[in-house]
């Protein structure tokens, strides 16, 4: 296909809008309502304007905006392409679901502090906007520590000892696993190519023939590390611990912004830095797979241990980002196609999953597994759209996920990799060992004794009707992936 | 001279820049009214920040020759001359220092009690000699104000500053006499050496004997390496800047570390050259030392001048580092890297004593938790914080970039080496940051503080405009210095007869 580019200041629209939102939830504090309101139509504008680059982008434009020129050859520029869309639209819908059950919860709950709250949330989505929308290395690394500091005060929004704590360490593991890795990835790579520009397309990379391997290779490594939001092992503790926060925070760390900033700019380095012939040329592609694959099997059996509903989902998190690694890694058309769309699949399953273990607790303060005996019986849609995101984690059809699994084993046949295959069967088991049991025990288990959940009710309208809107999606787009499929399709040619 | 270039529109406007804050500092003498010397001293370093804006619009980016040159007999016997000019190496040094003054002044306004004439006094003859000593072109004339400007340094820690001035004031003024005693020695050698004269171009790239370089490199070392202040010399600067007034850690931490690695640009790298290359693995090894070594102890400080004195010690050893990696982008960035720190640790110091002003402390523990009631206050702290450890899109990050790409180029090892003190800096800054915004579940009260007056963002605003524009838009800047670092690189390769390359590279 013809790549044309054009310059289009929608772009830095797009970006400005959630920043400025912030900016208006910071300075409207005092009164509620006028401040959510802007949250509010901040997140629908963006969601329009994102929409309104679709048409541009799908008849084969790449839309670009050159903001700052720091050194011949690193800048701050926007640009808009294939990849950009598939993560620009998630986050930007997401944004607008979100924004809406926040209010719920944070108005339920008596949360303080909550102007804070949502201008840091926005601030955070600005931030993944500016990801999904970036033209180089060097954009892509200023948003990411963007989200990193502007998420910080999300996690220890309690402000209590065990939110100080949980915060240190999420800081603590993002910033400096950027500046160990990235920072000197990044610098070697335009010292060695003089330019930190993304390739075109996927396959070339950005490197010169005759460079040095052994160089490539620990690059590679550094990238792969540096990126610690992809919450691959080792580096994923600060994920479980963040968990602190409330749950509109761990919705937006888990589906809308901060894990999918990682495996966004994970994948985008592998594919438009890197590239499809490098990653082939030095053999980094099945060793990627196999060693990501260690993490989706760990994460999903670290998740069977846990009772507390949070952290089990946290584990599972961190067992599905890994998908999304391994499936690139595959380097296959299928494995890709896999990998790419899980961001997406797994976006709308886990931001209804979260949504729902902080209705419960909302509804009927429950945080452990081993309490909810009975419960759906009580809080029969969120259970049942709890339910329905299981399936959908798990990968069976007709939700989301179920694509993401074809693709998946697709793809780890055309790389003949039969281990991989292993994996994902191994892990699909592992998906239905700790979801299945939640689902069960809400509709079928016995009540705790001396528990009558006497007065618990659905959680208010402003949350549930987001987490049927969220659940809903993860149906449609299982149903009909092509909307979404059609970028992927375009990312891998 | 053809050095020299003389600017036809304003032949004297060096002479003015100096001269002017002297002359400001002679008529307060016979004032004695307080309010009118913190006014005057004001509009005397606005009046010279204005004057000095014609050194921007003016310069010539395709020449590396000193400009805005002018040239005078001083003390004939001696063949002293009175030679002034700047070059892409001092332009924006004296920027900064113009810029940077009426800052000083204003944040002196009220903590400054008690003899407001002989502070404000005290901060013009600095200007004059700080000024000077990136201006003179003739050695003695610059030795001359490197040691005058001790003698009002002295006086600021030693009058105005905390309990323990007497000893910090002492220390400071016994570390960097001592170091220039040898440069002294080094300066009289030369004057012999060249047959009778002291002007500074004349004596670059000549071909001096390898052991009188090598015995001229380790008198410039000395000194220098004690202004930067260099690992394991820096123990006079912690001490300094916790009893300084505000002020003075100002000028302390933007100007006068500055002057050790212009010391090392103007004088060590082109008249000695061979020695330089000699020492030049030494050099950069103690510049990684001190990354790391200011990293680590400013991590455990609980004081918060302290911390940022430490941080000063890191961030000064990139500096070194990208001076001595000797290629176009490591000296490009240790420069950008001089004015950075100029700008972010000046304005951190700011922040402190504006927190000291309030709460009379400068623990970390008793000003744990302000943001609450100092939001203005934390924003601009959270900017400079972000800044001071290398946050894309800040100025200090494009210092850092070029220097490490300097490094890389150098040597990969090397690079990598420096890598953890820019994890460190991440911490400690991000730990203050949390401290002073947040705090814990145990803040003292402070719900009586007050948020920053028209007074104080007014100090801070212009340094936070300057952050962002070098963070986002450096290239004007580099222009400046561009043409000087490759006319420098250019002559030093030459002189070697080579391109410098101990460290093989390991791609390519």
């Amino acid at each position: 296909m013809e790549i044309t580019t054009v310059s289009s200041a929608k772009l830095l629209l797009a970006v400005l809008v959630p920043l400025f939102g912030a900016l208006g939830v910071m300075f409207m504090g005092k009164n509620e309502n006028i401040r959510e309101s802007i949250s509010s139509i901040a997140s629908i504008i963006l969601f329009i304007l994102v929409l309104s680059l679709v048409p541009a982008v799908l008849s084969g434009k790449t839309l670009v905006y050159h903001m700052f020129s720091i050194l011949p050859g690193v800048s701050v520029t926007l640009r808009a392409d294939a990849m950009s869309m598939i993560f620009a639209i998630v986050a930007s819908s997401l944004w607008t679901i979100a924004v809406f059950y926040s209010m719920g919860y944070m108005r339920a709950h008596n949360e303080p502090a909550q102007t804070r709250f949502n201008a840091c949330f926005a601030l955070s989505i600005f931030g993944a906007i500016g990801v999904a929308f970036s033209d180089n290395l060097f954009t892509l690394y200023l948003f990411y520590e963007i989200v990193s500091v502007c998420t910080y005060p999300l996690v220890a929004h309690n402000q209590d000892k065990e939110g100080y704590s949980g915060a240190r360490k999420y800081i603590v593991y993002l910033t400096t696993t950027a500046k160990a890795f990235l920072l000197p990835a990044m610098i070697l790579i335009y010292v060695l190519t003089g330019t930190l520009d993304f390739a075109p397309n996927i396959s070339t990379g950005i490197f010169p023939p005759d460079v040095n391997k052994g160089l490539v290779i620990m690059l590679y490594i550094f990238c792969l590390f540096g990126f610690a939001k992809n919450g691959v092992m080792p580096f994923h503790h600060w994920l479980p611990g963040a968990m602190v926060a409330p749950t509109p925070v761990s919705a937006l760390l888990h589906a809308v912004a901060v894990v999918k900033v990682g495996v966004f700019c994970t994948t985008r380095v592998m594919l438009y830095v890197f590239g499809v012939d490098t990653m082939h040329a030095l053999n980094l592609g099945i060793p990627t797979a196999y060693f990501v694959g260690f993490t989706v099997l760990m994460a999903s059996i670290l998740a069977l241990s846990k009772d507390n509903l949070k952290e089990r989902l946290a584990y599972s998190t961190v067992s599905q980002l890994s998908y999304i690694i391994m499936g690139v890694a595959l380097l296959t058309p299928a494995g890709i196609d896999g990998g790419l769309i899980h961001i997406v699949n797994h976006g709308f399953s886990k931001i209804t999953l979260f949504f729902c273990a902080g209705a419960i607790y909302i509804a009927a303060h429950k945080k452990n597994i081993s309490e909810m005996g009975g419960l759906g019986k009580t809080m029969p849609f969120t259970f049942g759209a709890f339910a329905i995101a299981s399936l959908s984690m798990i990968g069976a059809p007709p939700v989301a996920g179920f694509i993401t699994k074809w693709n998946l084993l697709v793809g780890s046949i055309q790389a003949h990799q039969m281990g991989i295959l292993l994996i994902l069967i191994a892990s699909t088991m592992l998906n239905v060992g700790y979801f299945a049991p939640v689902t069960i025990k809400a509709f079928f288990g016995k009540r705790p004794e001396g528990e009558s959940y006497q007065g618990i009710k659905e959680a208010p309208l402003s949350m549930l009707i987001p987490i049927l809107i969220a659940c809903t999606i993860s149906v449609i787009i299982g149903i009909f992936p092509n909307f979404m499929m059609q970028f992927v399709k375009a990312v891998t040619g | 001279m053809d050095q020299l270039l003389i600017h036809p529109d304003y032949p004297r406007i060096l002479s003015t820049l100096i001269f002017l804050p002297l002359a400001g500092a002679l008529v307060l003498l016979f004032v004695k009214k307080e309010s009118f010397a913190r006014f005057w001293a004001l509009g005397v370093t606005i009046l010279t920040a204005l004057l000095s804006l014609p050194l921007v619009s003016n310069f010539d980016t395709t020449t590396a020759k000193f400009q805005f040159a002018e040239q005078s007999m001083w003390i004939k016997s001696l063949n002293i001359q009175y030679v002034l000019g700047i070059d892409g190496i001092s332009i924006l040094l004296v920027m900064l220092t113009t810029m940077i003054m009426p800052l000083c002044v204003l944040a002196s306004w009220n903590y400054i009690k008690t003899r407001v004439q002989p502070f404000m006094i005290c901060l013009l003859i600095m200007e004059t000699a700080m000024l000077g000593v990136f201006m003179a072109l003739d050695f003695v004339l610059f030795y001359i104000l490197w040691e005058a400007m001790l003698i009002p340094m002295y006086l600021l820690i030693g009058i105005w500053g905390g309990p323990r001035r007497i000893y910090a004031s002492i220390k400071f003024f016994l570390y960097t006499l001592g170091g220039s005693v040898m440069l002294l020695v080094g300066i009289i050698w030369l004057y012999n050496a060249n047959g009778g004269s002291f002007f500074i171009p004349d004596m670059m790239w000549k071909e001096y004997t390898m052991a009188a370089q090598t015995m001229l490199f380790i008198a410039f070392f000395l000194a220098f390496a004690i202004k930067v202040p260099m690992f394991p010399f820096h123990t006079w600067l912690p001490a300094a800047h916790v009893e300084a007034p505000t002020a003075g850690s100002v000028i302390l931490a933007s100007v006068l570390l500055k002057m050790g690695t212009y010391g090392f640009l103007r004088f060590a790298l082109p008249i000695t050259p061979e020695a330089t290359l000699l020492f030049m693995p030494f050099v950069l090894w103690l510049s990684i030392a001190g990354i790391i070594y200011g990293g680590f102890t400013a991590l455990a400080q609980q004081d918060m001048k302290k911390l940022i004195a430490y941080s000063s010690v890191g961030h000064m050893g990139f500096v070194t580092l990208g001076i001595f990696v000797m290629n176009v982008q490591g000296i490009e960035g240790a420069i950008l890297q001089m004015v950075n720190h100029g700008i972010t640790t000046g304005a951190l110091f700011l922040c402190v004593g504006m927190i000291y002003e309030r709460t009379h402390s400068r623990e970390l523990r008793s000003a744990s938790g302000v943001g609450k009631h100092m939001p203005i206050f934390v924003t601009f702290l959270a900017f400079f914080s972000l800044s001071s450890f290398g946050f894309p899109g800040t100025n200090s990050f494009v210092g850092e970039f070029l220097i490490l790409a300097g490094a890389f180029e150098y040597s990969t090892t090397l690079a990598l080496a420096a890598i953890p003190g820019a994890v460190l800096a991440a911490a400690y800054m991000l730990r203050m940051l949390q401290k002073i915004v947040w705090g814990g579940t145990d803040n003292p009260d402070q719900s009586w503080i007050s948020d920053l007056n028209l007074r104080e963002i007014a100090i801070l605003a212009p340094l936070l405009f300057f952050v962002f524009w070098i963070g986002l838009g450096p290239q004007p800047f580099l222009d400046l210095i561009h043409t000087s670092v490759v006319a420098l690189l250019d002559q030093f390769n030459s002189y070697h007869g080579q391109t410098v390359a101990t460290a093989e590279l390991i791609f390519h």
